[in-house]
């Protein structure tokens, strides 16, 4: 309650999902501490879930409220024990200022994941150069993005059985907002390429193959083009393969990986590059499995966590619809559990949306069904396996 | 061996840069790029992302894959930010590819926890020590072990809190023998100014960061004047810059008579290689066993943990009798060293109360409980804290 009167003072909207301790305390109680069988088994209820964890949330523009909201719906269906902390930043609405992009940094010290809807960046210019979802990835030094792109049983597409993952630059490159007139006419744009950056960059996604058991890193780039901007950042992926021998490292330039990811993608497993190649092999990607509303992703620093989709876009035309899909918000959300530790309760979650899918009975019309957003976290929430009884 | 120390000196001489103490990553990347770098020293970046830390994990022998499971069993239990990569290093081979493989692994996550690793005597002498081999390759100079008496056990001496601080690379461990000529073999102990100075230096920062009032360093410089002698020149010579600390000296023979008379005169001990492996040793079984003492190893870039006195308890493998004290409370030191220091309390105090308060040991101790009995008495005192994640 401390806890709830605190941040209403900070003028932030609180979702309390559930009173603090309570009933859960007592189920825990009984419940037997298993010690030698199913070590770190997904399937034992949550430890220490007496425990809230809070979490930020980033609702953003277009769908993104929506989409929020849908998540909160599962979340509370499935009693998972995390509380949000909401910050409504957005520069179309003219709901960003200095003051609200503070706040949001505060609570990410103390919360450390966020959960965010895109915010969206007006395309004319007014003087400011970096917009604010630029600027919060770089207070936050947010710069890994990790993009997993995996097809979803039961609903096909061109390419079935699609598993890879794209890890993307996020805080360099082309988007590093320097660009100058020098003459009148000519503009200069800065691509900014450093080793220490695409050293980090490298060892994230070597340490990620590491973590999920993949076999191959596959850096993509330019560097028959960009000699020594994308030369150094292929030197550096290189020096640091040396450090995983068990890992399988190539390289493959831009053009020619837009053109075998429409081809084979299959014979990619994790692939890592700079910024802007990264934008685009998302969404290529992302189109591949069923576009950006079925695919979740998610951007690390060495402190922070943020979880949103894997295609970032507002999807504004679809604003109070009813028809944007929650696929890849929920999974991304499932993806925070995991997260958190929450291993059984991300579980439930994305196994209840993928269940979904399979059964292939509630689409969105993004799969080509007529199904409204509510339709389907409804649909969501009736597959939850564990749905406890207050 | 031959190359292999040549590639370490090699590595001294072109200025340590990220991941390239030594070995393969100095010879692949070539000298072009190493003098590159060197203009920008780099320290590797740690496997930290977004909170979460991955730690290599290598169970060892004996007990060690038994009780890393607890490990990972609270730490999953207290919802810990580490994430683990398992290596597994197989003592029976001869081929050092399995180590070469761990020691990567450390280096790139920087810490690691560990188990003893067997070494069969059985062996052709050019097979080393495993543990050795991996404290040298990643420079792991420091070796600390903090011995306290625990009000929970039974034990001869009362309020012992002794801090040994153990020279760890160099000395007896120098792995250069030789037979010089038929039926003689020559040893070579090494010590080295730089590595004495070292040694001393984080000793005494230790001991003022702790709050600690005296230094004792153990040597045995009445017969290695020159070796042993220099080590005390050194701890002299970094003394002189601890005015608020007091500092002597004591011989080992000596110094081992007084731990077993009256151990409460020591406050902080540093000393060479050899000594430190009989003098921590007497000091485990001074508070109660090796089932008891945690120990860490630092160097300048990696951190390992193990248990003090890194005994592999090949005899009682398998019987879910072996005390996991030690192994979680070293746990909690890499906790601490990876800034968790909220869940190493949390977990440290629950291990103490099991130990001191609920009184549930194990047979080592003098006990009837069972390891997985302990265990579960520190979740239990875990979980009856509450309420910790939020607030993290």
């Amino acid at each position: 309650m401390v806890v709830k009167m605190a941040a209403a003072l900070r003028g932030s909207l609180v979702t309390l999902f559930k009173g603090l301790g309570g009933p859960r305390w007592q189920q825990l109680a009984s419940r037997p501490l298993s010690v030698s069988a199913g070590l770190c088994s997904p399937e034992s209820p949550p430890a220490r879930a007496d425990a809230i964890f809070k979490v930020t949330m980033l609702p953003g523009d277009g769908v993104g409220p929506e989409l929020m909201t849908a998540v909160k719906d599962v979340f509370k269906a499935g009693d998972v024990p995390v509380e949000f902390e909401e910050f409504h930043l957005s520069e179309v609405q003219n709901m960003a200022s200095e003051d609200k992009l503070e706040q949001v940094l505060t609570s990410m010290k103390t919360n450390k994941v966020a959960i965010k809807g895109k915010i969206h960046t007006p395309m004319e210019f007014k003087g400011e150069l970096a917009s604010y979802e630029m600027r919060l990835r770089r207070k936050l030094d947010l710069f890994a993005n990790v993009v997993h792109v995996n097809s979803l049983p039961g609903y096909n597409t061109r390419h079935n059985n699609l598993d890879l993952v794209i890890i993307r630059e996020q805080t360099e490159g082309e988007y590093s907002s320097l660009e100058h007139e020098s003459v009148t006419g000519v503009i200069e744009c800065l691509k900014i390429i450093t080793r220490e950056k695409s050293r980090r960059i490298a060892k994230f996604a070597f340490d990620y193959a590491t973590k999920k058991g993949r076999s191959k890193v596959t850096a993509v780039h330019k560097a028959n083009i960009m000699k020594l901007g994308d030369g150094l950042f292929l030197q550096s992926c290189a020096e640091v393969a040396q450090l995983y021998p068990k890992i399988k490292y190539e390289n493959i330039i831009i053009d020619n990986c837009c053109m075998q990811l429409v081809q084979n993608p299959y014979q990619f497993d994790v692939l890592v590059m700079p910024n802007l190649y990264g934008n685009i092999i998302d969404n290529l990607a992302a189109g591949l499995v069923g576009g950006a509303g079925v695919v979740p992703g998610e951007s690390y620093s060495a402190e922070y966590a943020v979880f949103e989709t894997g295609a970032r876009h507002p999807f504004a035309q679809a604003v109070g619809r009813n028809i944007a899909n929650p696929t890849a918000m929920l999974l991304s959300a499932a993806n925070m559990l995991r997260h958190l530790n929450l291993e059984y309760h991300s579980h439930m979650v994305s196994d209840a949306v993928k269940r979904v899918i399979k059964q292939g009975k509630v689409r969105t019309r993004d799969l080509g069904g007529y199904c409204t957003t509510g339709d389907f976290v409804h649909a969501v929430v009736e597959n939850l396996r564990h749905r406890p009884v207050h | 061996m031959a190359a292999h120390s040549a590639v370490l000196s090699a590595s001294k001489i072109f200025a340590p840069f990220w991941g390239g103490r030594l070995g393969n990553t100095v010879k692949v990347f070539g000298t072009t790029v190493t003098n590159h770098r060197n203009k920008t020293v780099l320290t590797p970046p740690p496997a930290k992302y977004g909170g979460r830390h991955t730690v290599t994990l290598i169970p060892g022998d004996g007990i060690g894959p038994e009780l890393f499971s607890h490990v990972r069993e609270v730490f999953r239990f207290s919802c810990v930010p580490v994430d683990f990569e398992v290596v597994h290093v197989n003592s029976a081979l001869e081929t050092d590819d399995d180590m070469n493989n761990a020691i990567t692994a450390i280096r790139r996550n920087g810490v690691a926890l560990k188990g003893n690793i067997e070494t069969k005597h059985t062996l052709p002498a050019s097979v080393k020590s495993r543990n050795n081999v991996l404290r040298t390759s990643l420079d792991l100079y420091a070796n600390v072990m903090h011995c306290q008496s625990l009000p929970g056990v039974q034990t001869r001496h009362k309020n012992i809190d002794i801090m040994i601080i153990r020279e760890n690379t160099e000395g007896e461990y120098s792995s250069l023998e030789h037979e010089s000529v038929s039926g003689v073999v020559e040893s070579l102990k090494i010590i080295t100014r730089n590595n004495s100075l070292r040694i001393a230096e984080y000793a005494f920062q230790l001991a003022r960061e702790k709050g600690r009032r005296r230094v004792t360093a153990v040597h045995k410089a009445n017969i290695m004047k020159l070796g042993d002698g220099l080590f005390l020149q050194c701890c002299k010579e970094v003394a002189s810059g601890y005015p608020d600390i007091t500092f002597d000296s004591m011989i080992v023979d000596n110094t081992t008579m007084q731990l077993v008379s009256k151990p409460q005169q020591f406050d902080v001990m540093v000393m060479p290689n050899l000594y430190g492996n009989v003098v921590s040793n007497v000091c485990a079984g001074l508070v109660g066993g090796p089932g008891l003492v945690p120990g860490a190893n630092y160097g300048r870039d990696y951190a390992v943990f193990e248990t003090a006195t890194r005994n592999t308890g090949k005899s009682i493998a398998g019987k879910n009798i072996a005390n996991p004290t030690a192994v979680l409370l070293a746990s909690c030191m890499m906790l601490d060293h990876l800034q968790l220091n909220d869940y190493a309390t949390l977990i440290r105090n629950a291990v103490l109360t099991t130990m001191n308060e609920t009184r549930l040991h194990t047979a080592d101790i003098g006990g009837q409980g069972t390891t997985s009995e302990v265990v579960q008495s520190i979740m239990r005192i875990i979980q009856s804290n509450g309420q910790l994640t939020a607030d993290l």
